[in-house]
């Protein structure tokens, strides 16, 4: 399963209104590093997908979303509960490292 | 088992792989999970890789490399090694999945790592202003005010690179002249936005939540003054990434893995190093490949010897097996 992708037209709809916890991956075409963790973040989606919702934002179209939340390096992965960001990682990181950080919204 | 395992995604270690390969060696590349291509990946126009007279960017020259070594029958495995083990005649491998693979050699090219400033902030603002990769962060500062520590090709490529974004890129630098290229130094003497800082170290990085600026220290007076910033990125240069083979293989004064005059060999039998992570001088995407094409070179002839010593135990030999 792979993440599906937010605008911010849909922002508001699918993560700040969202029920469960949602972690927004913040990624561009041009970022090695994004294009890396993004097979890893599919997998961790599709596994937990009863309680983590994983969706991709594209900061060279939505840079409104980015300056908001200040994003100064990608990817950056924000989770976010009742509209608000609980956990923030940054850097392509391995599987277990991520899990190991998302413990909290996945275990 | 299979005959040979390379470790490493980068120049080196694909280069390994298609020597491998094309010796019919099968060999298996476990490229680490996130970081598959290495140093390239991350970095825009290589210049000087032979064979490219119009540059390439380097993403496309390690998709083009792993592309040659999988035309001829290398298996990669997108996953990181957590541990080894080398010392016997059965290389073990294990990977971060949990699996285990075995081999009569190992071609370890993990390259180098990004070496940091050392200051207690940094892992703080790390990513909050404070960046490693220009080609990745340099988007978010446009018509900022940035700085660049380092005096080499890296620092001066990175430099040039950000200032399509940023209005003004100072050059942080320790010392009075660049190691860089005459020809990276000429074009970040001449491009108007970067301005050069000589003879200073950053001794502190500003800001709680933000990089908002640094504290520089005068490396001939040891004055110390501020300079506000909205972005800082670092390139001083790599570390040798030697922490799989810590107290299995020597290692040079350097921190580099130890290997036999210009051999690939390491201190251990069977085991073979190539790339960064054997060099402290040059380290090239060219120097890289050609240690790698150098250590899957060796390896076919230890893997040739062991062949032959195989045929000569096959013979009947008396053995004296002790009683306990």
């Amino acid at each position: 399963m792979s993440a599906r992708a937010v605008t911010e037209s849909t922002f508001e709809a699918e993560v700040l209104q969202n029920d469960k916890a949602v972690l927004v991956d913040f990624w561009a075409e041009w970022c090695g590093p994004c294009r890396a963790v993004s097979p890893i973040l599919d997998q961790i989606a599709s596994e937990h997908a009863d309680k983590l919702d994983i969706v991709k934002l594209n900061v060279d179209e939505n840079p409104g979303l980015a300056m908001k939340y200040q994003i100064t390096a990608i990817p950056a992965m924000k989770v976010f509960k009742g509209g608000e960001v609980v956990q923030t990682v940054i850097g392509a990181k391995p599987k277990p490292a991520l899990e190991a950080d998302l413990a909290a919204y996945i275990a | 088992m299979r005959d040979i395992i390379i470790i490493g995604s980068g120049p080196a270690g694909f280069t390994a792989a298609i020597y491998a390969a094309r010796a019919q060696l099968t060999p298996l590349l476990i490229a680490s999970s996130v970081e598959v291509g290495g140093e390239l990946v991350n970095t825009t126009e290589v210049e000087n890789f032979p064979g490219f007279p119009e540059g390439i960017m380097g993403p496309d020259l390690m998709t083009k490399i792993q592309a040659q070594a999988e035309r001829f029958g290398t298996e990669v495995v997108y996953d990181d090694v957590v541990e080894l083990d080398v010392a016997g005649p059965v290389k073990r491998v294990k990977l971060g999945n949990g699996e285990t693979h075995e081999a009569k050699t190992l071609v370890f090219a993990t390259g180098s790592a990004y070496r940091k400033l050392g200051l207690p902030e940094e892992e703080l603002l790390s990513g909050h202003g404070l960046s490693w990769c220009a080609t990745c962060d340099g988007f978010f500062f446009r018509q900022k005010t940035i700085a660049v520590v380092g005096g080499g090709d890296s620092a001066m490529e990175e430099a040039n690179f950000l200032t399509k974004f940023a209005d003004k890129v100072y050059v942080l630098h320790r010392r009075d002249s660049l190691k860089a290229s005459k020809i990276m130094q000429q074009r970040a003497f001449d491009n108007p936005k970067i301005e050069f800082v000589w003879n200073v170290e950053v001794s502190a990085i500003r800001g709680a939540s933000a990089v908002t600026g640094v504290q520089l220290r005068d490396t001939v007076t040891g004055e110390e003054r501020e300079l506000e910033l909205d972005g800082l990125f670092v390139a001083i240069g790599n570390d040798p990434r030697t922490h799989l083979v810590h107290g299995k293989l020597d290692l040079t004064v350097e921190g580099t893995i130890a290997v036999q005059g210009r051999t690939s060999k390491t201190s251990v039998e069977g085991v073979f190093a190539a790339g960064d992570v054997i060099d402290p001088h040059y380290r090239q995407a060219i120097t890289a490949a050609g240690s790698g094409a150098a250590a899957a070179l060796d390896a076919e002839v230890f893997l040739a010897g062991l062949e032959d010593a195989e045929s000569v135990d096959a013979e009947p030999v008396p053995v004296a097996v002790a009683a306990n």
